[in-house]
């Protein structure tokens, strides 16, 4: 493990547990899997020294089988994971950290730490490649049969950028393959402070329906959603600056064959030890008490909390409106049928025209709903689950701050008792002990000064996320706002045509 | 009406002055206009002022008013429907009763539920509340006042004796709700004339004009039904969708006032504009169809049950008639009470063919009216669609306009 945190694999890993599996319920919320107070392995940075150390927005979407009992232990917040990486390293358990990996570790992070703030400056350099990349997911394929069926879909992707090796480019992706990609994210940059998109859910019944051979119009519905949903997660994803150049980013976009993501399932031992983790950092985060000095996360964290809740009761009402929408158009196609027979037992001539005219406006006026209005509702629907998502990842990074935090205060409680101690055996005559213990200080200050540089970096990161995350998010909603308004504008212009036609109709009847 | 500002369907519109009698195209003559100037809603029961406006020789007045409740109304249709000097005519339906239950006990539930929510909710669902009570009330009226406009409008019925006392006299009339017993009456009296009707229904009419009538009928009233059911469905879920964009409404402004990012800032107003117009939006189109064409279809189902009514009528009063011909027949065979059976047979001639009479001009006379009420109100819908749609689609385009402009 140390030797692949060293190595610049494509996929450094902390080893967090990662919830992963086949989830049941789709909660947006994970534990962060550290079952240690002392969480120093959990927390550790394992971003390649070469690699972009990049902004990530980490987002921890795992629905896991315990992911409810976690939200009601944790407070508010919901946890978040951190997933596994399927790479070379092997199924990591981290319960009980073995402590000759945290040397290495902090020997590492010793080296992110400068690099950290060195490529903060790369960062502002790397103006000169602009963005240009436009992904696109399409072509959903069964492949398959039975309960081991899958839906394999293009990724297509389109540049200028130099960091591709081609300019337009397509490879074949599973499902589980965007959420492995979106575990080894998660593991690198979260606990860092980088916001890294969620993935999109899991859902047993969809994919069960998909399996079974089910091809029926919610089905279709539910594979087309998914399309959609994954191609808004990669372009998400590579929007990020930082994440755009991580390598394992570039290799899910171009390589051919990619491993697959094995640890992504909810019952292997893999996911059984990750749903204790969970628990049990459920559990400490409760007693994790900080003392806020710095105003502005404070406000945010609250702003974020509000904004949580405001957007899961306008997603709900968006929801309910998408369903009412869709009766109304059924009520609507309904009441025109029975318009039209109505006109045809009418024995006045003009009037029976004008009420099978009728019929036919009302049949349009629903045809009409169904295409534009409600479809682009339908995407403010989505983009407010995306959303939805996206916080409990925010509140994620704002949680792993506070874990840094506790680190770095964990690490002072302990240098001071050990100073303690070490006060005491000068007074006894055991000189090999005293060396130890001059030794163990001398450690733990570096400890202690890597923490706070941690923390300093962590809460930096944050800032310039959250900053990052409210601009994207205000463009995002401003887009779709706009969209559905011009589809409104458009559905309006079409009644009035419609009704524009009737009317002469209707004045007919004598 | 200032465009964007009234919450509720245009009731007070200029569409609705004068003659409320949406569903009717009835011509007002001078000789006797009655109209109901005003309305009170007490705690279980509406108390309806009749103003009437004569020149008959019958009234001691010019004009007058008293009140009336429900119930009186129900007298006076019933009294018509039993008279069988008036068994050729089809009588106005009787206006429905009032209903505000459903409303009241939304009400309640809001009463109850004050403290789960913030002022504002609770301000606003009430004024919401408080608009759909008085849309039901505006419409209770309206059904009350066109049934007396029709009456007023008949040229038989308008002397009717017991129309002039309901308009006259200032007293209660204490007509008390039908007791059980009645009400058990009136429900066998039903079940034996749909077993009647079956029958009747059964005999092919020599003439054609009433044959033609009898099966449009039928037809046409079944048809109106499913209409009016499915009209009735469609506009329920337009209200469901108005009430989710009130909440979206209240979501997004709450969002907007909230988040304290400048960037959000222009965002908030927009957003409250923008969500203002998706609430009429829904709610008008709503308010149009429920206007125009519910009310429509709900009378007019009313009425062709009337015009079936008459039909029946007619048809009893054939079987009548051709019994006492065969009564007759026999009776001369054996040569027994033939005279009785003479005076029987001429008696029900004699009704059956008036009530052919009236009956041939009643239908002709309803089928104007339905045709003029529909070309009315079809008409007044696709008006009144086109002018939300095109006061929705610049509203709309400003929205749009100044969004984009904020990039």
């Amino acid at each position: 493990m140390a030797d692949t945190a060293r190595d610049p694999p494509p996929d450094r890993t902390d080893f967090h547990e990662v919830e992963d599996g086949e989830d049941l319920f789709p909660e947006p919320s994970a534990a962060t899997p550290e079952s240690q107070p002392a969480s120093l392995s959990a927390v550790d940075i394992s971003t390649n020294a070469n690699g972009p150390k990049q902004d990530s927005f980490f987002d921890d979407d795992n629905e896991d089988l315990f992911a409810e009992a976690t939200e009601e232990v944790s407070l508010d917040s919901p946890e978040r994971d951190v997933l596994l990486s399927d790479g070379p390293s092997p199924a990591i358990t981290p319960i009980t950290p073995p402590t000759s990996v945290i040397t290495p570790r902090i020997g590492h992070t010793h080296d992110d730490m400068f690099t950290h703030s060195s490529f903060d400056e790369i960062e502002e350099e790397e103006g000169g490649d602009s963005f240009d990349v436009h992904i696109s997911v399409s072509d959903p394929e069964k492949i398959g049969d039975g309960m081991n069926a899958y839906m394999a879909y293009k990724v297509t992707t389109k540049t200028s950028m130099s960091l591709f090796k081609q300019r337009d480019f397509a490879v074949k992706r599973r499902f589980s393959d965007f959420l492995g990609l979106h575990s080894k994210l998660a593991s690198k940059y979260l606990h860092i402070g980088y916001i890294v998109p969620p993935a999109p859910e899991k859902s047993i019944v969809g994919m069960t329906k998909v399996k079974v051979g089910k091809e029926d119009q919610s089905s279709n519905e539910f594979v087309e959603k998914r399309r959609s949903a994954l191609e808004r997660y990669l372009m998400r994803t590579v929007k990020h600056p930082i994440l755009l150049k991580d390598p394992d980013v570039l290799q899910f976009l171009e390589s051919t064959e990619l491993p697959r993501a094995v640890n992504t399932q909810a019952l292997s031992s893999a996911g059984i030890l990750r749903m204790v983790n969970k628990a049990a950092d459920a559990v400490n985060k409760m007693t994790i008490k900080m003392n806020e000095s710095d105003a502005w996360f404070e406000e945010k964290q609250q702003h974020f909390e509000n904004l949580d809740l405001q957007l899961k009761k306008l997603h709900a009402s968006v929801e309910s409106l998408v369903c009412h929408r869709k009766e109304l158009s059924v009520n609507t196609a309904q009441f025109a049928k029975s318009a039209a027979m109505l006109g045809n037992s009418e024995d006045h001539t003009a009037l029976s025209r004008a009420l099978s005219q009728l019929a036919e406006v009302e049949e349009k006026i629903d045809q009409l709903h169904q295409d534009q209005a409600n479809a682009d509702l339908y995407l403010f629907s989505e983009l407010l689950g995306d959303y939805v998502r996206l916080i409990g990842a925010v509140k994620g990074v704002f949680d792993h701050r506070m874990k840094t935090w506790q680190k770095w205060q964990d690490s002072q409680m302990l240098l001071q008792k050990k100073r303690e101690a070490e006060a005491k055996l000068q007074f006894t005559n055991k000189p090999d002990k005293l060396q130890q213990a001059k030794d163990e200080i001398k450690e733990l200050e570096g400890k202690v000064q890597q923490g706070e540089r941690d923390f300093e970096q962590i809460s930096k990161t944050i800032r310039k996320e959250v900053s990052r995350f409210e601009k994207e998010r205000v463009k995002d909603f401003k887009m779709i706002i706009v969209k559905y308004l011009e589809s409104l504008v458009q559905t309006q212009q079409q009644l009035i045509k419609y009704w524009e036609a009737f009317l002469p109709e209707a004045k007919a009847i004598s | 009406q200032q465009e964007g500002l009234d919450d509720g369907p245009d009731f007070l519109s200029e569409e609705d002055r004068g003659p409320r009698a949406v569903n009717v195209d009835l011509e007002m003559d001078a000789t006797l206009q009655v109209d109901i100037s005003d309305a009170l809603s007490e705690r279980d029961k509406v108390k309806f002022t009749v103003h009437t406006k004569s020149t008959l020789p019958n009234f001691k007045q010019n004009e007058f008013s008293v009140v009336r409740q429900h119930e009186e109304f129900i007298w006076l249709h019933d009294s018509f429907v039993e008279n069988e000097d008036y068994a050729g005519y089809i009588i106005p339906p009787a206006p429905p009763r009032p209903d505000f239950d459903a409303s009241r006990e939304k009400l309640q539930k809001l009463g109850e539920g004050e403290g789960s929510m913030t002022k504002e909710e609770f301000t606003k669902m009430k004024q919401e509340l408080e608009a759909e009570y008085l849309a039901i009330f505006k419409k209770t009226v309206a059904m009350h006042e066109v049934f007396l406009c029709r009456v007023a409008a008949h040229p038989i019925l308008r002397k009717d004796l017991n129309f002039h006392v309901f308009l006259e006299y200032n007293q209660d009339l204490s007509v008390r709700g039908k007791n059980k017993k009645e009400k058990l009456e009136d429900f066998f009296k039903n079940v034996v004339k749909s077993a009647d009707g079956v029958l009747v229904a059964g005999v092919k009419d020599v003439d054609d004009f009433f044959e033609h009538e009898k099966t449009f009928l039928l037809e046409y009233h079944n048809r109106v039904k499913d209409a009016s059911a499915k009209c009735d469905r469609m506009i329920r879920s337009h209200k469901n969708a108005a009430d989710d964009m009130n909440r979206i409404a209240s979501s997004l402004y709450t969002l907007g006032t909230q988040d304290s990012t400048d960037l959000f800032f222009f965002l908030k107003l927009i957003v409250s504009v923008l969500v203002f117009a998706l609430k009429k939006i829904e709610a008008r189109v709503a308010a149009d169809e429920d206007l125009k064409l519910a009310d429509l279809l709900k009378y007019y189902l009313r009425e062709s049950q009337a015009a079936k009514d008459l039909l029946y009528r007619r048809s009893r009063g054939l079987v009548d008639y051709e019994n006492a011909n065969k009564a007759l027949d026999k009776a001369r065979a054996k040569n027994r009470d033939v005279l009785q059976a003479e005076t029987n047979q001429q008696l029900c001639c004699h009704k059956f063919e008036k009530i052919s009479e009236s009956a041939k001009q009643e239908l002709i006379d309803f089928k104007t009216r339905r045709v003029a009420a529909f070309r009315k109100n079809l008409v007044e819908l696709a008006e009144l669609e086109l002018k939300h749609a095109k006061g929705n689609l610049q509203l709309l385009q400003s929205c749009v306009g100044v969004l984009k402009g904020n990039t």
